[in-house]
């Protein structure tokens, strides 16, 4: 099967007044058709960039995509003119955002922002729109959808407003989904049924959702694949069962670990990892872990690892010492 | 919103009483006298005392104490202040001192002239300062912005009397190309509809008229504009710049809109609520900055009429005429405030 979308060495960079940040460093990955892939990983690991440069709305400058491609289609996005761009935003690749609070536009209806979309990609007159947006709104659990639509965002409530950021990604049927940590700012209750409904319309419509999060309970529930992001690298994906049954980047224990399970005995300590991640400014020629690893080696120190084959399908880890860690880590 | 209006209009009346009382007190503060501007200096006493007797100007100020004390009420309150309110209440602003004719009159002829100039001024700020605004904006750090705004900092720093001074030596003087000051040349003759020539030479087709009338106004119109016009393509350009970052204009990108419609449909109507509450102030300003434009260029408005009476101590004219201009600006905030509920839909009243 071909896939939907081939990322190739993508490079990002932010030139600041402090220096280069070096947000994304050479991310490569493929997506099918259909494909639920979860993005995780610690704030500013370049989860959020990386998304933003697929659909090129990383502002330049201060940023730039440097080098690598988007095959998208059968066609590189990053070569496209402006005006084709447009094209593929909203009707191949939509994208919902963090916070619902600030992502509608204030001073318009939500319907008007709805059937702005449908009128753009779909040709549909404003009659049509208004139908297709009320649909569209019933669709993602909005009651009166058909009275909701003269609202302004600020008559919604959170979850009500990711709706129907959800609702106006959705009007054009994108091939692809990014949605860019959809449920960080909301009430944990309608996190989870935020993830039902993105869940429920992606068997529904059969679209690929990247999901981005760096809540790890989330993707379990609901991925294909993992994608774990550490300082613009990927230093692990594969399937979500490998992801957590055979852990093998020490990034990734340590993101597991330091997540509450509800079988553990009460009292029993959660596992952070010590330090923060490097500074972007100033990546180390070693491996971007090493400062807070404990499976350190020397040869860490010196040469960053890329991904290679690990245990496991489709399973792939940047690390020397991998092999060491299944060793240990018991599966 | 009705309920809204007719409160704003009620608490308009305090701001205004307040505004004839500090234009009345000041202006008594000026040293110099009416009766003696009008006489000359060497002027009998006995014909100066007779004339301040005429103009009531032998009255006190505010309150008569000495009446008082006599246990005359009506005296105490025949004041020079409460004659001028009770006349203003029958919406009588006096007779001119020196002309003897009623400053509503005169005001009722010069006031269009004025309007006119306002007018074409602000529309000139306003559709110059916007769109140069914007484009600096969204070409932030570009050569475009770069002189744009270099040459917004030299509008607002610009006096006014200086530049219209330089437009006439320039485009009067040394090309010949405008005339150097008046609203109209002599022998051009434009029917008054609504009392200003651009329009009312447009509505009775007088081309020539129009020219003539464009020829005299666009000189002071743009040396009045050039201040506010640079204030508001500041604003515009610093309050884009803002809305910019916005997330809902990444949303409106991602949706697949093109760059014009993400900053005119979904930039703008979020960026203009700094910019009108400027151009509102800026409009009222405009009004009083009309006093100096005004006299450089001749242009028979109140402003120029206002200060030749500061200076000939003609009371009438002055309190009759700084009262409209405080009206004219208590009306523009009106009209900001409001506009705000059209632009912003979480902005109630009531």
């Amino acid at each position: 099967m071909t896939p939907l979308m081939d990322l190739k060495n993508l490079r990002v960079r932010f030139h600041t007044d402090e220096g280069m940040v070096k947000a994304v460093n050479g991310v490569s990955y493929a997506m099918e058709p259909g494909e639920i892939l979860g993005v995780v990983g610690e704030s500013g690991c370049g989860k959020s960039v990386h998304a933003l440069s697929i659909m090129r709305l990383i502002q330049t400058p201060p940023g730039k995509i440097e080098s690598g491609q988007v095959i998208f289609n059968d066609r590189d996005l990053l070569k496209l003119s402006e005006s084709e761009m447009r094209h593929v935003r909203g009707r191949e690749i939509a994208m919902i955002f963090q916070d619902p609070m600030t992502s509608l536009n204030p001073v318009y209806t939500v319907g008007f922002q709805i059937v702005e979309a449908l009128k753009l990609h779909k040709g549909l007159d404003e009659k049509a729109a208004r139908e297709r947006a009320a649909e569209l709104l019933t669709l993602v659990g909005i009651p009166g959808a058909r009275q909701r639509l003269d609202d302004y965002p600020h008559q919604f409530s959170g979850g009500m407003r990711q709706r129907a950021m959800i609702a106006m990604a959705l009007s054009c049927e994108p091939q692809l989904l990014i949605a860019d940590e959809p449920t960080t700012a909301l009430d944990v209750t309608i996190q989870a049924q935020i993830v039902d409904l993105v869940i429920r319309l992606q068997q529904e419509l059969g679209m690929a959702v990247m999901w981005i999060t760096h809540d790890l309970g989330v993707v379990a529930e609901m991925a294909y694949k993992i994608n774990v992001m550490y300082a613009g690298y990927i230093i692990e994906r594969g399937q979500v069962r490998d992801i957590y049954k055979k852990t093998r980047h020490p990034y990734t224990i340590g993101l597991l670990g330091s997540l509450p399970r509800i079988d553990e005995p009460p009292g029993t300590k959660l596992v952070s990892i010590p330090g923060l991640p490097p500074d972007l400014l100033a990546l180390p020629t070693g491996c971007p872990f090493y400062a807070r690893c404990t499976y350190r080696v020397e040869r860490c120190l010196e040469e960053n690892p890329s991904l290679e084959e690990a245990d496991g399908v489709e399973h792939t880890v940047a690390c020397w010492r991998w092999e060491h860690i299944a060793g240990r880590v018991s599966s | 919103m009705a309920r809204y209006i007719l409160r704003r209009l009620i608490s308009v009346i305090p701001t205004l009483i307040g505004v004839t009382f500090v234009i009345f007190m000041f202006q008594r503060l000026i040293p110099g006298d009416p009766a003696v501007a009008m006489l000359g200096e060497h002027a009998a006493p006995e014909n100066i005392a007779r004339i301040r007797e005429q103009l009531g100007l032998n009255r006190p100020l505010f309150l008569d104490r000495d009446s008082l004390v006599q246990g005359d009420l009506g005296g105490f309150f025949d004041s020079q202040y409460v004659r001028y309110l009770s006349r203003l209440v029958k919406l009588d602003l006096g007779n001119s001192i020196h002309r003897r004719i009623p400053v509503a009159e005169t005001l009722g002829l010069r006031f269009p002239a004025t309007v006119e100039l306002a007018l074409l001024s602000m529309l000139i700020a306003i559709f110059v300062g916007i769109p140069v605004g914007i484009i600096s904006a969204a070409r932030r750090n570009s050569l475009i912005d770069g002189v744009s705004m270099m040459g917004s900092l030299v509008g607002v720093s610009m006096p006014i009397f200086w530049l219209g001074l330089m437009e006439i030596m320039l485009f009067a003087v040394i090309l010949g190309w405008l005339p150097t000051g008046g609203r109209l040349s002599t022998g051009v003759q434009i029917q008054s509809i609504t009392g200003l020539y651009l329009v009312d030479s447009l509505l009775t087709w007088n081309i020539p008229g129009f020219v003539d009338a464009l020829k005299h106004i666009i000189m002071p119109a743009i040396a009045l504009a050039t201040i506010p016009m640079a204030i508001i393509a500041r604003m515009t350009r610093s309050s884009m710049l803002d809305v910019m970052q916005e997330d809902y204009i990444r949303t409106a990108t991602a949706k697949g809109l093109a760059e014009r419609v993400v900053l005119f449909r979904h930039a703008l109507k979020n960026a203009f609520l700094p910019v009108i509450t400027i151009i509102g102030i800026q409009a009222g300003t405009l009004m009083a900055g009309a006093v100096l434009t005004e006299t450089i260029f001749s242009w028979p408005g109140i402003g120029k009429w206002v200060y030749d009476a500061i200076l000939g101590r003609d009371y009438p004219i002055v309190q009759g005429g700084t009262l409209l201009i405080a009206i004219i600006f208590v009306f523009f905030n009106l009209l900001v405030d409001i506009s705000y509920a059209f632009l912003d839909p979480r902005i109630h009243y009531d």
